[in-house]
């Protein structure tokens, strides 16, 4: 069978790709489109260590047809920084030390930044529900948590409107 | 507590010099490389837990389109089972028969061939064109079923008492008269229990990238906890020379012992051999699962004597661990570390190594030490109710120090174990009330720590930064820590050092990432190659000013006079110094190769609230506070990250983690939903006090830190769970629907 071909936009960029039809949007992400940035811990939907949002929606793209991106607006932890300046979760997270291995941290940041937009001062009981989905082995979550929660706090004292739109 | 404070970087929570590449998804972990012309290989494995290998036909899968490459166990290299040959504690006759299959099949995964072709599919569906004649055999996949009279046999080559037998190994630490011992005393607590196997669950597949040319010259890309590791075990199993083998140490996504061996690498280097095209393998989350390595499942029993002033005068402990399908479980670390928190002159450690049809187990945080506390802590929260007495009481009065003679042999130096037994005392959550079906256990462990052989080279850059070269893979945060040190030593600003882990051909030989050593060990070598380093730059500025090199210090980042006597010169920087380097002398830099000794062990005391909803079985961890000596947090953000991080295992291990197997000896849950490990809803804010003891023997007094945070924690969670329900639990997980069968029975 003839490879798919798909348009779509990824953190913003109009883009374009071939695919199998039973290809995985995490299968065109870490192959034809080189986005490494999302990792493959389980393949089920379990772990989501390949966490992007497709029109604002937080999935696994372990769990998403790659020929489904056609249309839709695809964001990925590459667009999480704007340029040089990167997002205050992602400062956050280094600051605190809400990463040991790394592995999960794509997943967790752009979890977390799917949260904010959505509840901008989130509790910790509603942190660690959202994060749920999201596997760390290394931190025990303390950090992660705690580096959402003061980045919520921080964003909104200080109104940083460019990350949120 | 003895800290030193007037460092200005070490003890600082600096930003990781690998920090912005892992936010921004630009770190490259083991499946994020690809090479031109590459190919795909995959792994046919065994269905049967025990089946002997007639014959493997690979004709229909040679003859697939797209299929450039297959091997079996003919292409590795045997190492005969009746001779032993060791790299480090591996043995090879072992390992060559874990990565595939030789003369039996001896767990479900066990690899029986690779197939490379161009593409992944190609090579799965080549895997099932692979004809492979068993004679299935019969099984025993637990410890009991492994050593009765009748068992299995799994290797008739390995006797035990001179007769055939799946116990591999036996190991003895004997100190004093137990028998003597246990007639003085007057209280005994005597208690068997079982744990579960339970994997160390990295989020990172074992994944690997492998070029070969055409003169055997060999590139591994791959992520594991060590890149010579990875070299000489893939050599020994291909048989091609070391110095023909490059290997370059992936970003590692977890490992916490588990990548400490070789299970893709010498596989992907045949085949790239054979197809003369670079072979990526990645392994699924069931192959993880199914065929590498948990830690041991377990079975001990421990008797422990006391008077009844609560001095414990005898303590014995039996611990059978399973192997798996091959020799190797971590009874060293059972034996060895379980008594050596206490002062009892009466010890009988023995532990069993046991084979079964599972997978080869591997190292696993603390190997082996978390299974003897568990049994051991336990029964001494057990002596303490009948003793009567404040159980950190009772470890008060028992407690080692220095001097006092371990269980497994060393004489400890100065300690830090009875400073986190009075830290955990004097703590606000041992004494704050407790609700209805609440429970606080406490629970401490030891775990011995490593030295071993480090390599560093450190070099001035022309415009007079820093780069740190080390050789071992950073799992958790080591190059932040390396960095604080060497700014430190050289009094300038942190950001100025970039620190590097080097592959196989570009940094000396460093051993594993693993049994806590890291800091400990590539502190010493960059500490010895930043003060050569010092020395040079003192030279210089003493030939430029004319005087003495003993009449220069440095500080501050810059050589100056040491005193007024010396002369009087304005301070001559790192980068000044940097930039005349070439007229004299040439480059600065300096690199050391040590085989580090003086790790000593570390300590940990554990305080675990829960609150169990009787309902529904299910315990959940309400507050937890880890006290451990950590000898001296050279970042702290990352001392507490590992404490967090083995308290979150090891509340896995005791509540919810086990491999669940079927009648047909194969696991039904090779999955992260059906594995269950604590996710982020799982778990209260886990709370650390870190003491700091400086090790004596360290420049910085670093003391590994890694391992001890498992050790304690399931006894602390059992001891809660029976402080909340009056009731004991001898095996673990105290998952719910065996809470609901200890409540209802």
């Amino acid at each position: 069978m003839a490879k798919l071909h798909v348009s779509t936009t990824i953190n913003g960029e109009p883009m374009e790709f071939l695919c199998e039809h039973s290809d995985t949007m995490l299968d065109a992400l870490r192959g034809p489109l080189g986005l490494t940035g999302s990792k493959e811990g389980c393949a089920s939907g379990d772990c989501g260590a390949c966490s992007i949002t497709i029109d604002d929606r937080l999935i696994c793209s372990c769990l998403m047809l790659a020929a489904e991106a056609e249309g839709h607006e695809i964001r990925t932890i590459e667009g999480m920084a704007h340029g040089e300046k990167l997002h205050p979760l992602q400062q956050k997270f280094l600051e605190m030390a809400a990463l040991q291995c790394g592995i999960c941290t794509s997943g967790m940041l752009v979890a977390s930044d799917a949260l904010l937009r959505k509840n901008p001062r989130p509790s910790e009981e509603e942190v660690r529900f959202w994060l749920a989905g999201n596997l760390c082995r290394c931190t025990g979550y303390d950090k992660i948590v705690r580096a959402v929660l003061e980045t919520a706090a921080e964003m909104q004292e200080q109104g940083l409107k460019e990350f949120c739109q | 507590m003895n800290v030193v404070t007037n460092n200005k970087w070490i003890g600082q929570r600096t930003i990781r010099p690998d920090g912005v590449d892992k936010v921004t998804g630009r770190a490259a972990f083991a499946a994020d490389t690809n090479m031109p012309g590459m190919i795909w290989g995959k792994v046919l494995r065994s269905p049967h837990p025990h089946a002997r290998i007639k014959s493997i036909d690979t004709s229909k899968a040679e003859a697939l389109p797209g299929v450039k490459a297959v091997v079996t166990a003919r292409d590795i290299v045997d190492f005969p089972v009746d001779k032993s040959v060791m790299l480090g504690i591996q043995d090879m006759r072992w390992m060559c028969r874990n990565v595939m299959a030789r003369e039996k099949a001896l767990f479900p995964g066990h690899p029986i061939a690779a197939v490379a072709a161009t593409s992944e599919a190609i090579a799965a569906k080549a895997c099932e064109l692979i004809e492979v004649d068993y004679e299935v055999l019969p099984w025993a996949i637990e410890i009991d079923d492994a050593i009765k009279p009748d068992a299995p046999i799994l290797h008739e080559s390995l006797k035990f008492e001179g007769k055939p037998s799946n116990i591999a190994g036996r190991l003895e630490v004997k100190k004093g008269d137990v028998a003597e011992g246990f007639k003085q005393a007057e209280v005994v607590v005597e208690r068997t229990f079982t744990t579960r196997p339970v994997h160390q669950g990295y989020i990172e597949p074992h994944a690997c990238l492998v070029s070969v040319a055409a003169d055997n010259k060999t590139t591994i890309w791959s992520s594991s906890q060590g890149q010579f590791m990875v070299r000489a075990m893939t050599a020994y199993l291909t048989g091609f020379p070391q110095s023909d083998i490059r290997a370059i140490p992936a970003e590692i996504g977890g490992g916490f012992g588990g990548k400490t061996i070789v299970y893709l690498e010498p596989l992907a280097t045949l085949l790239a051999k054979k197809s003369g095209r670079p072979v990526k393998m990645v392994m699924t989350r069931e192959e993880v699962m199914r065929a590498t390595g948990p830690t041991s499942g377990s079975k001990s029993t421990v008797k422990i004597g006391a008077k009844k002033d609560g001095t414990i005068v005898a303590a014995q402990g039996t611990f059978y661990l399973q192997a798996g399908a091959l020799p190797g479980s971590p009874i060293r670390g059972a034996v060895g570390c379980s008594f050596s928190p206490y002062d009892i002159p009466h010890v009988l450690s023995v532990g069993f190594d046991v084979l079964s049809n599972r997978s080869k187990v591997a190292a696993y945080r603390a190997p082996g030490a978390p299974i003897g506390a568990y049994a051991v802590e336990c029964v001494l929260d057990e002596l303490a109710e009948a003793l009567k007495m404040d159980p950190l009481e009772l470890r008060l009065k028992n407690a080692a120090k220095q001097g006092t003679k371990a269980a497994h042999g060393p004489v400890f130096p100065r300690i830090g174990y009875i400073e986190t037994l009075e830290a955990a005392k004097a703590h606000p959550h041992y004494t704050a009330p407790l609700g209805k079906l609440q429970g606080r256990g406490v629970a401490s462990g030891f775990w011995f720590n490593a030295g071993g052989e480090s390599s560093a080279q450190v070099n001035i850059t022309e415009d007079g930064n820093v780069v740190v070269t080390t050789g071992h893979p950073d799992i958790g945060g080591s190059r932040a820590a390396i960095a604080n040190i060497c700014a430190e030593l050289l009094g300038i600003d942190y950001r100025r050092v970039s620190v590097l882990i080097g592959d196989t051909a570009t940094v000396g030989f460093s051993n594993l990432t693993g049994g806590s050593r890291v800091l400990f060990a590539s502190a010493m070598v960059v500490t010895q190659s930043t003060d050569k380093i010092i020395a040079t730059l003192k030279e210089r500025a003493a030939k430029i000013w004319e005087i003495d090199p003993e009449a220069v210090k440095w500080e501050n980042g810059a050589a100056h006079p040491a005193s007024p006597n010396a002369g009087e010169f304005p301070p001559l920087t790192l980068a000044e110094l940097a930039a005349k380097a070439p007229a004299m002398g040439g480059p600065i830099g300096a690199g050391v190769q040590l085989n580090t000794e003086g790790a000593e062990g570390g300590f940990g005391t554990h305080i675990c609230d829960v609150e169990v909803d009787t309902e529904l079985g299910i315990v959940r961890v309400i507050r937890y506070t880890a006290v451990q000596d950590v000898g001296r947090a050279v970042h702290p953000s990352y001392v507490e990250g590992q404490m967090q991080g083995g308290v979150a295992q090891g509340i896995g291990w005791a509540l919810n983690e086990e491999y669940i197997y079927r009648k047909d000896g194969k696991v039904d849950n090779p999955g992260f939903l059906d594995y269950r490990m604590p996710v982020c809803s799982d778990l209260p804010m886990l709370d650390t006090v870190m003491v700091e003891v400086p090790n004596p023997k360290h420049p910085q007094g670093v003391k590994g830190v890694g391992e001890v945070p498992l050790v304690p924690v399931m006894a602390a969670v059992a001891n809660a769970v029976h402080n909340a329900l009056g009731k004991r639990f001898y095996a673990l997980p105290m998952s719910p629907p065996k809470v609901l069968e200890e409540l209802e029975g």
